[in-house]
């Protein structure tokens, strides 16, 4: 019966392709061709993806009376903050409200910028999960710079909405770290969109994955291929960097010759290497081991490139000096280790003794139930920091989960502090963010209310919650 | 006298050596006694490691070791239940992994406390975020084609130092149900329940036959002689069966499965628990969850929510928190706790399921509430202990103060100065 069903579908799968073409045929022949030729240059079209993603409607409003973390290091006792088309305005103590703005009374509350997720796979392992929707990794060869993780972002993913629910307004999705280089990040606003593009973060740079350890020499290693250790990892860096670097300087030759000798031939994975290369891309990789970043810096320096943060870093802390002398952030948990060989030293305070260092730490999830909570994972990471006897104040903790991951990402000129002329990205909690019992109440991308805990016409479900059972938050 | 008796509390503290005094009394303390009396401002007394007064008026006898709380939360020790902690070191690192066995001749029988490590290195970090006693239960290995239902048998341990950490292996049976369970069992629920309907009508009739069986005198058995025999307490409702499951259909059919064969079941997951939650409190069955379980994750958990907790707390239902996210992170589950009291679970409850809940659900009588007689596993707080900020101050198991320490903070402290001229190596 089952095949019955597929024999059919089939066959009325063959007549429609078969229709479709004859039109296709049909029109073309009546209009004649019109020929596109592929974009044989990189930088012809280098966003061949562009976002379409336009603010909400919003209007000037003001917070007042609120305590405020700027995200800058600074809390605000009583503060006002005031945001307008979309920026913010003003933020301070004695701030007027000009007529004609929304009043929110924040007495009692708090309010924050926007929570910035630097390392999430949101979309790309999407809820329900399953096979299905695991589109995270191309584990297929421990090289796949050319695939970009935005073409496996599914929008509908519901854990979007939910982490807008904890406070989360911009994300950086990640492939997986299968593989040594395993493709582009994208950097999103996370707004409900029908496309991809609607969520795209405008301007934000596209990032590089690469992977340390053991995780690489895991998928790899069991299948009997290279790289099958830590020796085989490096040797497969440089020998991509070596391609890279060498398809770089022919296209640098061509753009010399004024673009008109012939074109070296085209690569998608060498693309986004020479991205690297070419400062325009930012290199997000994933190591556990202090020893092994030191030697993913040298590599850096040998091709000439900069890594923007190491993800997870169990073990940053014991290499906190030169992370902050070479200008590395740190992406971490609080709560995670021992899962793995590579994350057995991984401490509850990291984050706090990278920034004791002078770093830049950044608590992050790779998790959609964790991802709901970054507030209190770092609460957590900073309850640690002061166990061990460092002075942190609550406002510096709340960097690692606001400015921090902006500036790993390339975007802290626009978002991930409350200081004017960025967007809006604002968040009102009910109580201080890093208490366990503190929830949003209303999260603003660019000045629009994207959410509103006491208002149902800002709970946004996706489509596939719609028919399900109504469980609610 | 007393100024001298925090010094002596502190060093013991600090250099974590273990506290062997008789008396020790927790002074200035609020007191979640998590029994009759509630909460209690004032002291609590401790005799050879059991309670032996809890109230507003205790007299401190003078060698008594005094610790005081300034005001802050004392606690019973947290029960933590569903972890594999001390039964694995590092999840990948297999040598180190006594969770599950993919033999496929072994199934009910399977006894996680032979694998138990008192020196795994998690015991001390749970410890420090409150935990003194865990359920610890196997999980399923299902690298191997391996169509046997049952995981095997729990253990409950102790997380006292220099202690044997089982205190009570066998103490309950572990059953995955739903979507896993169907994958064990050839790939539908309908094969799955079936498989264990058969199973159980197996072990009844075993039970009545023992000897023809050890003479050969009996019909063809799926399960061995170990598994059979592991089932038997199960069968006649004398061992909890911990049914892991997580949809309302699949609540449904395990609540009719329990009542006709009469078993004593304790839902685990049951992230849909809130849609039946008036009829699970009515089979008197507990569950155990894990509060933040929110996400349509699968197929089977599209009704979570965070309020589930409430829900089912509210409903009547006995709750424990249990945590699903390995022995690492069993720290956590006061933070788990505290998020359910954000969405609506007060705090006594959450409490509750940390505490005397889990002690009750699995006959661990002598713990689980600070009250004359019971042993003393206690922790002291500087505030509210569901709280990221709040820290432990001290943390008595039996009477005894344990080490405020782990290798997790050895490692902080070793490396929290850099650039020494001589390597971290010649540091503790």
């Amino acid at each position: 019966m089952g095949d019955i069903h597929l024999i059919n579908a089939r066959i009325l799968a063959a007549c429609l392709a078969a229709a479709l073409l004859v039109t296709g045929c049909a029109t073309t022949a009546a209009e004649g061709p019109k020929i596109t030729r592929p974009k044989l240059d990189p930088k012809a079209d280098a966003n061949p993806f562009p976002s379409t993603y336009k603010p909400f409607a919003n209007s000037p409003t003001a917070f007042v009376g609120a305590t405020i973390f700027t995200g800058t290091g600074d809390k605000i006792e009583n503060g006002t903050l005031l945001i307008k088309d979309g920026k913010i305005e003003a933020v301070g103590a004695n701030v007027a409200v000009p007529a004609g703005y929304t009043t929110i009374n924040a007495k009692g509350k708090y309010v924050t910028p926007g929570i910035i997720d630097a390392h999430s796979h949101l979309g790309v392992y999407a809820q329900p999960g399953g096979q299905a929707l695991s589109d995270g990794n191309e584990a297929v060869s421990p090289n796949t710079a050319e695939v970009w993780a935005e073409h496996s972002v599914w929008p509908q993913d519901e854990a979007f909405n939910a982490v807008r629910r904890g406070g989360v307004t911009s994300l950086l999705i990640l492939p997986g770290s299968a593989n040594l280089f395993g493709g582009r990040s994208v950097t999103l606003k996370n707004v409900p969109a029908r496309t991809m593009q609607a969520m795209k973060f405008p301007d934000a740079p596209y990032g590089l994955k690469m992977a340390c350890g053991e995780n690489p020499k895991r998928v790899y290693g069991t299948k009997n291929q290279p790289p099958a250790t830590r020796m085989g990892n490096v040797a497969g860096y440089r020998k991509a960097w070596l391609e890279a670097s060498k398809y770089a300087m022919k296209w640098d030759g061509y753009y010399a010759a004024d673009s008109k000798g012939e074109a070296p031939d085209r690569d998608l994975k060498l693309d986004t290497l020479a991205g690297v290369l070419n400062g325009e891309i930012l290199v997000q990789n994933h190591c556990y081991r202090a020893d092994e970043m030191a030697i993913m810096i040298d590599i850096a320096k040998e091709f000439g490139y900069k890594i923007s943060a190491f993800h997870h870093g169990s073990e940053a802390y014991k290499v906190a000096d030169l992370l902050a002398k070479e200008d590395i952030c740190v992406a971490t948990w609080a709560g995670w280790w021992g899962f793995k060989m590579e994350s057995i030293d991984g401490i509850e305070a990291n984050a706090a003794l990278v920034h004791a260092a002078g770093g830049c730490a950044v608590i992050h999830s790779d998790d959609a139930i964790l991802s709901q909570r970054l507030n209190q994972e770092a609460a957590a990471a900073l309850a640690a920091g002061r166990r061990q006897g460092l002075k942190i104040s609550d406002a510096e903790a709340i960097k690692w989960i606001t400015a921090n991951p902006a500036k790993m990402m390339g975007i802290a000129d626009k978002t991930g502090s409350l200081e004017a002329g960025k967007m809006a990205d604002v968040v009102l909690w009910n109580a201080n963010p890093l208490s366990i019992y503190a929830k949003t109440e209303k999260v603003f991308v660019d000045g629009a209310l994207m959410y509103d805990r006491n208002d149902k016409n800002y709970q946004p479900k996706s489509d596939f919650m719609l028919g399900q059972p109504k469980g609610g938050e | 006298m007393t100024r001298f008796a925090i010094l002596l509390a502190l060093f013991a503290t600090l250099f974590a050596n273990i506290a062997t005094a008789d008396t020790v009394a927790i002074t200035n303390a609020r007191i979640h006694t998590m029994g009759k009396a509630g909460d209690v401002e004032g002291t609590v007394l401790i005799h050879n490691g059991w309670v032996a007064q809890v109230g507003p008026r205790v007299r401190v006898p003078a060698n008594a070791i005094v610790i005081d709380a300034k005001g802050g939360a004392v606690t019973p020790g947290f029960f933590i239940v569903g972890t594999n902690l001390g039964a694995l070191e590092v999840d990948l690192v297999k040598e180190t992994n006594d969770t599950a066995t993919t033999n496929s001749g072994l199934s009910a029988a399977f006894n996680i406390a032979y694998g138990i490590d008192a020196s795994a290195v998690a015991i001390p970090v749970a410890r420090l975020g409150g935990v003194t006693r865990a359920l610890v239960t196997p999980s399923y290995a299902d690298a191997e084609d391996r169509e046997l239902l049952f995981a095997g048998q729990a253990a409950v341990i102790t997380l006292a130092e220099g202690a044997n950490p089982v205190t009570r292996s066998r103490v309950a049976q572990v059953l995955e149900l739903g979507e896993g369970g169907a994958a064990r069992a050839g790939g539908a629920r309908g094969s799955a329940i079936t498989a264990l309907r058969a199973d159980l009508d197996d072990v009844r009739w075993y039970a009545r036959r023992r000897g023809a069986y050890n003479t050969g005198g009996t019909r063809d058995l799926r399960f061995t002689k170990a598994d059979l025999d592991a089932l038997i307490p199960v069968v006649q409702g004398r061992t909890k069966l911990i049914v892991g499951v997580h949809r309302a259909a699949d609540i449904r059919e395990v609540l009719k499965i329990a009542r006709e064969y009469r078993l004593k079941i304790v839902l685990s997951g049951a992230e849909e628990g809130w849609m039946m939650a008036d009829e699970i409190a009515r089979a008197r069955v507990p569950v155990l969850l894990n509060p933040t379980a929110n996400l349509p994750s699968s197929f089977e958990a599209r009704g979570s929510t965070m309020e589930n907790a409430a829900r089912l707390h509210t409903a009547g239902v006995t709750i424990a928190i249990a945590n699903g996210d390995g022995a690492s992170r069993l720290r956590e589950a006061r933070y788990n706790a505290g998020n359910a009291v954000a969405h609506g679970l007060p705090h006594n409850a959450a409490l509750a399921a940390l505490t005397i809940n889990p002690a009750r659900i699995f006959g661990e009588t002598k713990v689980g509430s600070i009250e004359r007689g019971k042993q003393a596993d206690i922790v002291v707080w500087t505030g509210d202990p569901l709280e990221p900020s709040t820290q432990p101050i001290a943390v008595l198991i039996k009477g005894v103060q344990q080490p405020m320490d782990s290798r997790a903070d050895e490692l902080a402290r070793r490396y929290r100065t850099l650039g020494t001229p001589y390597p971290p190596a010649y540091r503790d």
